[in-house]
């Protein structure tokens, strides 16, 4: 714990030049049950960033996000967005406010059609640049099928809905977690082009990826997670390889992370 | 000819049993709550009908306009507090809660209005009032009346959920809570929406009930929650058309057993009850194949 809240307050310090941060999170600590899902993880996402979060089955990867975006509570540490605490309020007024995330494995209202689920998403939608037909501009096949029910689509058409529900709503911090679950690298590459053209609309963007090299690929900032905590961060092109190596498998006694003396844990 | 009027009966009851059994289903296809009170609460305004009609000398028709809203402010005020508590803390709790609501809503009533039955507009024209085709088949005016409502109803509901925002949210809520939290609903407020429709075709139930029979304390659990039941559990749980199928079903066999006897009318309901949950559990009509 202190460890790793050494290197956030570092990260703190390093990043804090850089303007002010539109999420913040400081020393979040969630349990699932018994069990320390996070131990004291901090992270500072700046407008207009690609911030990815990297790890392991199990890190927290997916517990931290789900936890910005309110569907769990943690049991001490906070939330800020947009320099307001957000740590109590609950998950739909967040997304209302601009924090919209797009859960793993889709979650598409599955008796619902293409269009209903772009409805849906649109319901409580803030002001922006998103709509409806700008989505199905971007995704080009979209417009002719949206009539079918989503169960209909393939995995990767599933995950550009799903992707289209949460940009109607037209966030300020659009949250990914794990895109690239249960789909064909291809597809992989081909959605995650499509992020320049959602970056260019003003969005701050807080991915988690398993697939560390498509992480580094598009991310400004990547932070990785291990068993909770946090082994290494920095901008992709400040880490090398065997860093990352080490701080994604916690491999101890290597001169990678800040953090690294704890990955025996 | 008798066979064949039993028949037409019991298809025109089975509209009666599918007013009961729609909000019954709803409830339970989006909130997974099993509503034991709902029979009761059909009595509350089949009593808050009586009550109204007394007092301001509405048209008896006419009073449901007023019992509607009442029950749906209720429905989405009992979602927001009693239920919704329950169900923060598991289903099971629902079914305690909806348990206990039922038995103090039936006494409630006992102490304030005593046992004694009451009907709605038992001397108006068109609860009396039937005609004949041939010589055997007489159909009653108000069952005919009560049939048509209850497709109107079930095209209504249809409608709303297919088509506006509300019944969209509604069926994304029953889909995926928490997808929905995501986008900005607040489940609690749809769960409530969902309650004031369900308690919206409630009060027509109750309404109907009591120009159709008599009402009583008693009537809720013992008969319109029952049918209400029963005429779910053949349709199919969660599919809106099969409560006025199940309800037809129910209702023809209730008619062909009262006429091979007529102490039989309810036991062959209940049979035929009984043989499609050991042979088709999902009902005639399965949630799969529900647009």
């Amino acid at each position: 714990m202190s460890a790793s809240a050494a290197s956030g307050n570092e990260v703190r310090g390093d990043r804090a030049a850089d303007g002010t941060p539109l999420l913040e999170v400081r020393d979040l600590v969630v349990h699932h049950g018994q069990l320390m899902a996070l131990d004291a993880i901090s992270l500072r996402v700046l407008p207009g960033e690609v911030y990815a979060i990297i790890g392991a089955n199990g890190a927290g990867k997916s517990t931290l996000l789900r936890t910005i975006a309110g569907l769990h509570h943690p049991t001490s540490g906070s939330v800020l967005y947009d320099g307001k605490d957000v740590t109590g309020l609950r998950p739909e007024r967040r997304a209302t406010q601009g924090i919209v995330m797009v859960p793993e494995g889709r979650r598409l209202f599955g008796s619902l059609s293409v269009e209903e689920n772009l409805k849906v998403g649109a319901t409580y939608a803030r002001q922006g640049p998103w709509t409806m037909e700008r989505v199905y501009e971007m995704f080009g096949w979209m417009r002719e099928r949206r009539n079918q029910p989503t169960a209909q689509l393939s995995g990767g058409e599933q995950q550009a809905v799903a992707i289209g529900r949460a940009l109607v709503a037209n966030p300020r911090v659009l949250m990914l977690d794990e895109l690239s679950l249960g789909l064909a690298p291809v597809v992989v590459q081909r959605i995650y082009g499509m992020l320049p053209q959602i970056l260019g609309t003003g969005l701050t963007v807080l991915l988690v990826e398993q697939d560390v090299s498509q992480a580094l690929r598009v991310a400004s900032h990547i932070q990785c997670l291990l068993e909770g905590r946090t082994t290494l961060e920095g901008k992709p092109s400040d880490v090398t390889a065997d860093q990352v190596e080490a701080a994604y498998f916690g491999l101890a006694g290597t001169a990678a992370s800040p953090a690294g003396e704890e990955s025996e844990a | 000819m008798a066979w064949i009027n039993a028949i037409i009966q019991g298809i025109l009851t089975g509209g009666l049993y599918a007013l009961f059994a729609c909000g019954l289903s709803l409830m339970f296809g989006v909130m997974k709550v099993v509503n034991l009170a709902h029979g009761d609460l059909a009595v509350v305004a089949g009593y808050i009908a009586i009550g109204i009609i007394a007092v301001t000398h509405v048209p008896v028709l006419w009073s449901f306009l007023i019992v509607v809203p009442i029950m749906a402010v209720l429905g989405y005020a009992l979602q927001r507090t009693v239920i919704q508590t329950a169900l923060d803390r598991s289903v099971l709790t629902t079914l305690l809660v909806t348990f206990g609501l039922s038995v103090v809503i039936e006494n409630g009533l006992l102490q304030f209005f005593t046992a004694n039955s009451r009907g709605i507009g038992a001397n108006l024209a068109l609860v009396t009032g039937a005609f004949t085709i041939g010589s055997q088949i007489s159909i009653a005016y108000l069952l005919l009346l009560i049939f048509a409502v209850a497709v109107a109803v079930l095209l209504g509901l249809q409608y709303f959920l297919s088509r506006s925002k509300y019944g969209r949210l509604i069926r994304a809520v029953a889909d995926d809570k928490e997808a929905a939290q995501l986008a900005g609903a607040d489940y609690r407020h749809v769960f409530g929406i969902a309650a004031a429709v369900a308690f919206a075709t409630v009060a027509l139930g109750g309404i109907a009930f009591g120009m159709y029979s008599d009402l009583d304390p008693t009537t809720g659990t013992d008969t319109i929650l029952l049918f209400a039941f029963a005429a779910v559990v053949i349709g199919g749980l969660g599919s809106l058309w099969g409560t006025l199928l199940g309800g037809i079903v129910l209702g023809v066999a209730q008619q062909i057993g009262a006429q091979i006897n007529i102490s039989d009318e309810l036991l062959a309901g209940y049979i035929v009850f009984l043989i499609v949950l050991v042979l088709r559990p999902q009902g005639l009509i399965s949630r799969g194949a529900q647009s």
